[in-house]
């Protein structure tokens, strides 16, 4: 590091700090700290990736896990099964809305991660399954929940399909915009259509599943029930990966003109990985819904959608255990710290920032997509 | 009412446009939406807010006169605005020039909520009401009420656009701008600087949008911390509207949605006010994503 780098840095920040002046309050003043943590991050960042040690070691890690993946996944599982034996109801509960998370974090991960394409809206669906659940089961009390569960995600799998056809003629920014006001008109018209959603104040007394004389009424049964859910989804996108229509996701993701050069049928394949997603998001809906046994529209704001686009960002796009770290890290983290709940948002953006510009592929990241930015990057624009 | 309609919505409709013409600018130079362009008319707002309560506080000269006065906010609130602008650029923008087009999208996604919840913990998360400044007291003049508040907006609104059109059309930077634009890798080898353009390029967009920001608070009274989302989101629909990338498009698309908000207000229903931007933006994206004064042109959206 030299001094003309020094400087230029000190320049930098004590601008950023010059306009936030209107802003600042005694309180505000922890900027201060971020700002140096910041500074020592990027530090940090230009030593780990330069030096030989930092690089052999990391790069170890990732290949002693790479190399024992069943044993890995087994370890995992084991600890998510234990995990309600030894903790209490509160703790439980928190493991289960991480486990909701995962699953939403999954699905959105087949259309960002895998296809990428950026939805914005992406709460919308998980509106869409869980209300379908709570008219059907609670509202209108038509059925159980084990027939209200295919059918949210077929719901929401529908709307996905209406969208995605005039939607997915467009691209990147344009498609993350269009997305976004999708999930917006969900959300008002749950808040205005009054005699079906019960407007503002949403659905109440949503009951839990039971299989037969069996109740999911302790926090631990339905746990292992949304871990169970959680499994055969990332069964699903995990086989779906290393499939015919995996690869031809990323094959879409890596160069579209290409793909479709090599005969891919580019709309079918973007449609179905938009529509699968959907799916799972109104699956989780519908698990949603039964969880808190209330739904009201305050739950399904843009600030869900970037949180779960948070989750895989941060993970790693395109990386399915990444999805699951990513929600982890950014449900059961702030429990910890409900001191700061204030800056938890603030410390989101912030960290959103960071990995795109110093780690794009996250924390796992998929190995195919770092490699794609740096070459960019090394081309020019 | 029609008329009455129609003129509350060319109030709003001109700071959509000029918010949309942030939107347009950046697009033009770059070819990627500024996500967090919302936010900064949502700071210029808020700057708009400390300065007008920092009135009693102003020297005398400034009390005595009050056009003289808005002129010092506005010009205040830009400049600050412009800055945060050219820093957002700088941090999110420029470290990921060349990276594929979902990595910017995520930061300027970072950015807007880093800005918003940074507004929020300062400031509050309640509204806060603008002190009274401009006469409020409506005029009707043949079935038409408006108060003089409303015409400084517009006036200043449109003074604000030709502003904008000479220097994007007259001037050595705003030439430079409009290189770029057309073709950076040409635009370089002439010897234009892309990255000063670049820069000057978001100043001039978050210019506009603080100045608009303060229009907006003066107008509803009171601002919230998430203005800037749903104001960014209708800017940009206002600028898809007129065709991205194309600066008299911005200023049409934002006059027409605000008139389009006004009159569907006013004759359907208010509760769905906010989704005619969302229906209209999807059709127009979906039936003809080049806008109304848009080219088309081969890479579609």
């Amino acid at each position: 590091m030299n001094a003309r780098n020094l400087r230029h840095d000190l320049f930098f920040y004590l601008g950023i700090l010059l306009i936030c002046v209107p802003f600042l309050k005694i309180h505000t003043l922890y900027v201060l700290p971020v700002f140096l943590g910041a500074w020592g991050l990027r530090r940090f960042a230009d030593f780990a990736g330069e030096n030989r040690l930092m690089v052999t070691l990391r790069e170890r890690t990732v290949n002693s896990v790479l190399a024992h993946r069943r044993v890995t996944v087994g370890l995992i599982l084991a600890v998510a099964l234990l995990i309600p034996l030894g903790a209490s109801d509160y703790l439980i509960e928190v493991f289960t809305s991480v486990i909701l998370y995962a699953i939403l974090a999954t699905a959105l991960n087949i259309t960002v991660g895998l296809t990428g394409v950026l939805v914005l809206g992406f709460i919308g669906f998980y509106a869409v399954g869980a209300y379908t659940t709570g008219i059907l089961t609670a509202k209108f009390a038509l059925c159980g929940f084990w027939i209200a569960l295919p059918l949210s995600g077929l719901a929401a799998m529908l709307c996905g399909i209406l969208l995605g056809i005039p939607a997915l003629r467009l691209r990147g920014d344009y498609l993350a915009v269009v997305t976004l006001g999708f999930g917006e008109i969900i959300r008002i018209f749950l808040t205005n259509l009054n005699g079906l959603t019960g407007g503002p104040n949403g659905i109440l007394g949503i009951k839990r599943p039971s299989f037969g004389l069996f109740t999911l009424d302790h926090p631990r049964d339905f746990y292992w029930f949304a871990l169970a859910v959680l499994s055969l989804v990332i069964l699903i996108v995990a086989r779906l990966v290393d499939s015919r229509y995996g690869r031809a996701w990323i094959a879409i993701r890596e160069n579209e003109m290409a793909a479709g050069a090599l005969g891919i049928n580019v709309f079918r394949k973007h449609l179905l990985s938009f529509s699968l997603s959907a799916f799972f998001g109104g699956i989780a809906g519908s698990l949603f819904a039964v969880k808190q046994g209330f739904i009201s529209p305050d739950s399904f704001t843009f600030y869900e959608s970037v949180l779960i686009l948070c989750m895989v960002v941060l993970g790693g796009i395109g990386n399915v255990a990444g999805s699951v770290t990513g929600a982890l890290l950014l449900i059961a983290a702030p429990e910890f710290l409900r001191e700061f709940s204030l800056y938890r948002m603030l410390v989101f953006g912030a960290v959103m920032i960071a990995f795109m510009v110093f780690r794009p592929s996250g924390l796992l990241g998929s190995r195919v997509i770092a490699q794609e930015i740096k070459d960019r990057a090394d081309d020019g624009p | 009412m029609f008329l009455q309609h129609l003129l509350n919505g060319i109030t709003i409709g001109g700071s959509y446009a000029l918010i949309a013409l942030g939107y347009t600018l950046v697009y033009g130079v770059l070819k990627l939406i500024n996500f967090a362009h919302g936010e900064i008319y949502m700071i210029g707002a808020y700057l708009g807010f400390i300065l007008i309560s920092l009135l009693p506080a102003m020297p005398p000269f400034l009390q005595g006169s009050l056009p003289l006065f808005l002129l010092v906010v506005f010009g205040i609130a830009a400049m600050i605005c412009s800055l945060y602008g050219f820093y957002l650029e700088k941090i999110c923008y420029r470290p990921l020039r060349g990276a594929p087009k979902l990595t910017p999208l995520i930061s300027a996604l970072g950015a807007s909520i880093f800005l918003q919840n940074f507004v929020m913990i300062s400031m509050g998360a309640k509204d806060r009401i603008f002190p009274q400044t401009i006469g409020m007291r409506a005029i009707s003049l043949g079935g038409v009420s408006f108060t003089p508040l409303q015409l400084t907006i517009i006036f200043s609104s449109i003074a604000l656009m030709a502003l904008l059109y000479w220097f994007i059309n007259r001037t050595r930077l705003g030439t430079a701008i409009r290189a770029t634009s057309t073709d950076p890798f040409m635009a370089a080898l002439v010897g234009i600087n892309v990255d000063t353009v670049i820069s000057v390029t978001f100043m001039a967009g978050s210019f506009l949008a603080a100045c608009a920001g303060v229009m907006i608070g003066l107008y509803y009274g009171s601002i919230n911390f998430t203005l800037g989302y749903l104001g960014g989101i209708k800017a940009f629909t206002a600028a898809v509207l007129g065709g991205i990338g194309n600066v008299p498009g911005a200023m049409v698309g934002g006059f027409l949605l605000g008139i389009i908000e006004a009159l569907g207000a006013g004759y359907f229903s208010s509760e769905y006010k906010d989704v005619y931007a969302f229906f209209i933006l999807i059709a127009v994206l979906v039936f003809r994503p080049a806008g109304l004064l848009g080219k088309r042109s081969d890479e579609r959206a």
